[in-house]
């Protein structure tokens, strides 16, 4: 068996969950401290992906990514790389789409949290980077965790926008979810289980490790 | 050792603004939840930015509206005692004060000092939630200590405790004060605690300082209607001016003559255990009352009283020593509202 789908969807999804960590988390915060009317419409235009078919979130990253588009023909005629139908081009499509998971989760536990412990840090001659890193995050780590864990989980997942940008082609850009269709279409039934069960088994494990990380959120509060 | 503060700020419909100065010592800012209080120590910190104004802490300008100066919280070296405490509730109690030190090679002797000092022995690798009330704001304090602030901030120190626990704590603060021993603001609602823990007391209200002074002089005359609730003043009437100097109490019925000057008062004060028993003879100020209710307190009775002939007079509160009450009771009492004792009070 070629173990090469599992390898790209694994490496995909922890590059694409590590980004968006990261981005997810400073977007929560930044976002919570500007006024009310841009926030609105900011948290609609980032929470969209969320609710957006994948197929649509592929289609508009092709219109900019593609070789003839805008980004990409300017990325193509500067460095001479082009943006689609490699392996890491499937990591725009996954970070696009599981970053609203990790931003709604990130400003729910940043919401819980209580802003007289950073005053206090202020107060005592501590950096807000320190404050951020040593106090806020520490305070907000459960509900971040199982933010990480579901967008990593889903972008494990991830078909439609990956299809379409990084496109299917075997021991170069095929995942988990592109190999079980391509698989189903040429009749290989029995291979195509095996990989559905694989596909299974680490979402299974990934989501039993979101609940216990719910769990002891709920015993610490 | 030098506080000066000019501030305003608006929030909506609430305008906050206060000046004031302080030389050492420590000032307490006396007010009902909602007046400002908080306000003004957050404004301080630099938690919150004041509209306008100037705050200059030793010579040193915290902010200034007008040069465009407004430090930062971490710049202004101004201890600030959280009403929760804020203790960092993933650090043990030993991070938690360290974090409180600036100079990162002297972390192990302030520690080394302050944990003794504080009577924090043997809790050193204990979190926050592990603590008592007492014990979280000693680590506070000791945080704050080890911090070198040149003001302390105190807000509602103990309305975290429970009310036993209070007294003791009190006392406790009062040697953190000392050992500090530079300015002190304290933040209460509480008057018994205020006059016990400060050398100075502004009254505040709706945003403003009503009052301000030794806290002697302040019990003594609070000055407004809303200094004297807040100092503990529980018989306040409406007054009016008749000739010869008599004044006319209006919701008590009485007519009252006093040897202060009642210029611009509109309302007439008299604190419950002021008033006494008419000697014979008396005559001036003297009332002939009826008793319209009894209370017993665990030390003391608070005896409410209508003059004869006023059935529609708001009663006038008597607390006086239960061994003395049993002396007088009757139906009727006749008492006296020393003039000397009479509060004239603004709007």
């Amino acid at each position: 068996m070629d173990w090469f789908p599992l390898l790209n969807s694994l490496r995909i999804a922890i590059i694409s969950t590590v980004i968006i960590f990261f981005l997810g988390i400073f977007a929560a915060y930044y976002i919570a401290r500007i006024p009310r009317a841009i926030k609105g419409i900011l948290d609609v235009i980032l929470t969209l992906p969320l609710v957006l078919p994948p197929t649509v979130v592929g289609y508009l990253l092709l219109r900019v990514l593609g070789p003839k588009r805008v980004i990409g023909s300017w990325v193509l005629a500067v460095f001479g790389i082009k943006l689609t139908m490699t392996w890491w081009s499937a990591i725009f499509a996954t970070t696009v789409v599981i970053f609203p998971l990790m931003y709604r989760t990130a400003r729910g536990a940043f919401e819980s949290f209580d802003e007289t412990l950073a005053y206090s840090g202020q107060t005592l001659g501590m950096s807000n980077t320190k404050i951020f890193w040593r106090i806020r995050m520490p305070y907000c780590r459960q509900g971040i965790l199982a933010g990480t864990v579901l967008a990593f989980a889903r972008a494990l997942g991830e078909y439609g926008a990956t299809n379409m940008i990084a496109g299917y082609t075997p021991g170069r850009t095929a995942t988990i979810s592109t190999t079980v269709y391509q698989l189903w279409r040429t009749n290989d039934d029995a291979l195509a289980f095996r990989w559905v069960l694989i596909n299974m088994a680490i979402s299974a494990v990934v989501l039993l490790a979101v609940n216990m990380l719910e769990k002891r959120k709920r015993r610490a509060g | 050792m030098a506080l000066s503060v000019d501030i305003e700020k608006k929030l909506g419909n609430f305008r906050l603004r206060v000046a004031f100065e302080t030389e050492g010592g420590v000032l307490a800012l006396l007010g009902a939840s909602g007046c400002g209080k908080s306000m003004t120590l957050k404004c301080i910190a630099g938690i919150e930015k004041p509209d306008r104004g100037r705050i200059v802490l030793d010579g040193v300008t915290l902010f200034d509206s007008e040069k465009r100066v407004n430090l930062p919280p971490q710049k202004r070296r101004v201890g600030y005692l959280f009403q929760q405490y804020a203790l960092f509730p993933n650090m043990t109690v030993a991070q938690n004060i360290r974090c409180g030190v600036r100079d990162r090679s002297r972390a192990e002797a302030a520690l080394r000092d302050i944990i003794p000092a504080m009577h924090l022995e043997g809790l050193e690798s204990h979190r926050p939630a592990e603590l008592s009330g007492g014990q979280q704001q000693r680590v506070a304090l000791a945080r704050i200590l080890v911090n070198e602030p040149q003001l302390l901030l105190l807000d509602e120190p103990f309305s975290a405790l429970d009310s036993q626990l209070r007294f003791r704590l009190e006392e406790e603060l009062r040697h953190a004060i000392g050992r500090f021993g530079k300015s002190v603001l304290l933040v209460s609602h509480n008057r018994d605690e205020v006059f016990r823990l400060s050398d100075d007391i502004a009254v505040m209200n709706h945003g403003n300082i009503e009052a301000i002074g030794h806290k002697a002089d302040i019990f003594a005359d609070p000055v407004t209607r809303h200094g004297a609730v807040m100092t503990g003043c529980k018989n306040i009437s409406a007054v009016e001016r008749l000739d010869e100097g008599r004044l006319l109490a209006v919701q008590w019925g009485m007519e009252l003559r006093s040897p202060k000057s009642f210029g611009e008062a509109k309302y007439i004060g008299i604190r419950m255990h002021d008033i006494c028993p008419a000697a014979p003879g008396e005559t001036e100020n003297v009332f002939a009352c009826r008793v319209a209710e009894e209370l017993e307190n665990p030390f003391s009775v608070t005896v409410m009283l209508r003059p004869k002939g006023k059935e529609d007079a708001e009663p006038l509160g008597w607390e006086l020593d239960k061994a003395l009450w049993a002396s007088l009771r009757g139906e009727t009492v006749s008492v006296r509202l020393p003039g000397e004792a009479l509060l004239p009070l603004e709007e």
